[in-house]
């Protein structure tokens, strides 16, 4: 089976967000980018884990700058076989990344797409519903298990107000939460290889432009706590009736 | 011209993300001087749907077809599509839950018409239409503007908010090409609890590794029993298998924006609150008065958990007694 793992690059959780040319751009200074936490822990190592019961292969496909290639070589040193990055602008929308990757999933005829559920920097869970709708296929989307027999996969997965278990033949489209796989760290031998391992790198193509960011902004600053003794809980309860008009 | 909302049908009932839907539907129909219209897919009650019109909706179509009772975000997107031309809608109203969250990414692919995904508040349609939402993990927005003729929103529940305003809505028979799934549902599980799934809930009372084990959560339920709230927890708790999976809010669980989060016994590490900072009151239990949670809290109580929760339940109690 051929997998494609779409990753995306994410500032690091504890970074601190701040924009610069009047709060129309990330400020990227200073920023360490990750692997989205999705991508890498739970679609691509899962990728990973049936590749290595059932053979086949794990190619990692990213849009983005050339900045980004040092982070895609730790996917390769977890276990991608090889990755591709469509050198793509930030100016890309959604739709423009998902119509790229979509482009390069048809061309390379992989069986199964894995995505994470979402980016933690944009939070759209945008890209795995428009690449599966442009490739015509099934998207199974928050999926917390997949397991293969030849063709065909048996999927949990969330759904509103519960679980569900699904079937479906490749080539879908699927989108990977918690509890699909462990996080792994990359070993010594692994890093060593993702060295020599190919990293192509392809042009981005034109597409429609549906959305633009035109501004970003920070959440007003919280007041400070207002601290109510331990031995007088009944004020916290007259506080959230009378002034937050929460209960 | 309309604007067309999607109502959320789970066991032929309408959710409360749907009814959120058709108030923010219609306060936008409101701002272009159009009408709201809903759309229920699926096996339902004609009354039920009619009830919407109290949300603000003057019209709801109704695809009854009860193929439409599993959800495949491919058959729900053609289906869409098809009806959201039908009624020339110009804008779509998505809530961003899991159903919501891969129908409406297939539908802006299929109809080629914008997305702005984790909208918390109404457009700006003075000059186009800009959409505030949410990103990096709630920790700041962004302005999206849709640059397409159709503009789909997709709506953060909790976010808007059910507002009544009465009225009614005619309910029509609408039909649509049903094409088969290409995903087979073998087995359905629903819980039917009491309280609202989190990411809904307007109250949620949360706990983490101060509360030692698992064995000491009857009195963090009693809490959220008092104030019919709904049960969240920190990740390492989910990860030690202390809580159930579906529990655990922050960055890398659910993102939830309640009325009233309580939090007790977390510390409040920056991926915890990404996923909570969003809430619009926020009360911290620790006894550590370090603990960075109150940087981040509205109200806070500096003290034992084990003393203070139990109190603090007596209190609600006696609050609601009086109510
Ligand atoms: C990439 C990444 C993603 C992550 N994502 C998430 C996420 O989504 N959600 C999440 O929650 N975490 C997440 N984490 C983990 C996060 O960094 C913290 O480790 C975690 O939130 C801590 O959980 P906690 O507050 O329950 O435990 P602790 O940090 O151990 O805090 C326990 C708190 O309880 C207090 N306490 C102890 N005893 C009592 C008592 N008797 N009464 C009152 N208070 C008491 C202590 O003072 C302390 O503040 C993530 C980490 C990483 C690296
Ligand atoms: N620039 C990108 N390159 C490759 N994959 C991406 C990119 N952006 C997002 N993805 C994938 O799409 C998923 C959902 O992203 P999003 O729609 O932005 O929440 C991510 O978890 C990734 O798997």
């Amino acid at each position: 089976m051929k997998f494609l793992v779409c990753i995306s690059l994410v500032p690091d959780t504890t970074t601190k967000i701040s924009f610069v040319d009047n709060d129309t751009k990330f400020n990227n200074d200073k920023v360490q980018w990750i692997l989205n936490p999705y991508d890498e822990w739970y679609a691509l190592v899962r990728a990973l884990e049936l590749k290595e019961a059932n053979g086949g292969t794990v190619t990692v496909v990213n849009v983005g700058p050339a900045a980004n290639d040092q982070v895609i070589r730790k996917a390769l040193a977890i276990g991608a076989d090889d990755a591709i990055r469509i050198d793509g602008s930030d100016d890309l929308d959604s739709y423009g990344i998902a119509a790229n990757i979509a482009a390069v999933a048809k061309e390379g005829a992989y069986d199964l797409v894995l995505l994470g559920k979402e980016t933690i920097s944009y939070n759209g869970s945008n890209i795995g519903g428009m690449v599966a709708e442009i490739l015509g296929q099934p998207f199974i989307s928050y999926a917390t298990s997949l397991d293969l027999n030849g063709n065909t996969a048996k999927i949990s997965r969330e759904i509103e107000g519960g679980k569900e278990i699904v079937e479906a033949n490749a080539p879908f489209v699927l989108s990977a939460a918690k509890g699909m796989a462990e996080q792994r760290i990359p070993n010594m031998k692994g890093i060593m290889q993702a060295k020599t391992k190919p990293l192509k790198v392809v042009p981005a193509t034109a597409t429609p432009t549906l959305t633009s960011t035109v501004k970003y902004e920070l959440p007003p600053a919280k007041a400070a706590v207002k601290l109510i003794s331990p031995d007088n809980v009944e004020e916290l309860v007259t506080l959230l009736h009378n002034e937050a008009k929460v209960i | 011209m309309s604007v067309l909302f999607l109502i959320d049908v789970v066991k032929g009932q309408v959710k409360k993300d749907g009814l959120e839907a058709a108030s923010y539907a219609a306060a936008i129909a409101n701002q272009l001087g159009t009408e709201a219209v809903g759309l229920a897919l699926g096996t339902i009650n004609d009354s039920q749907l009619a009830e919407l019109g109290e949300y603000g909706a003057k019209k709801v179509l109704h695809v009854a077809d009860a193929a439409l009772d599993n959800f495949d975000s491919g058959v729900y997107t053609s289906v869409v599509a098809e009806v959201a031309k039908s009624a020339g809608a110009s804008v779509i109203v998505i809530s961003q839950n899991s159903t919501g969250k891969a129908v409406a990414p297939r539908l802006s692919a299929r109809l080629q018409a914008g997305l702005v995904s984790g909208a918390v508040a109404l457009p700006d349609t003075s000059n186009g239409f800009v959409v505030k939402k949410t990103a990096f993990s709630g920790k700041a927005f962004a302005y999206v503007k849709v640059e397409t003729d159709v503009k789909i929103v997709g709506l953060v529940p909790n976010a808007f908010g059910v507002v009544k305003t009465g009225g009614s809505a005619s309910v029509e028979a609408a039909s649509a090409n049903i094409p088969s799934s290409g995903v087979k549902v073998l087995e359905v599980s629903r819980a039917v609890g009491d309280t609202l799934p989190l990411p809904e809930a307007e109250l949620v009372v949360s706990a983490g590794r101060g509360m030692k084990g698992p064995e000491n959560w009857g009195i963090i339920e009693d809490l959220a029993k008092s104030l019919g709230a709904t049960t969240a927890c920190s990740r390492p708790v989910a990860d030690i298998g202390w809580r159930p999976h579906h529990e655990h809010v922050g960055q890398t669980g659910v993102a939830i924006r309640p009325n009233l989060y309580i939090a007790i016994g977390i510390s409040g590490a920056i991926q915890h609150l990404a996923g909570v900072n969003q809430s619009k009151v926020i009360v911290v239990i620790n006894k550590d008065p370090e603990a960075p949670f109150f940087k981040a809290a509205d109200y806070g109580i500096i003290g034992d958990a084990f003393e203070v929760v139990p109190k603090l339940t007596e209190a609600i109690k006696k609050f609601k007694a009086a109510q």
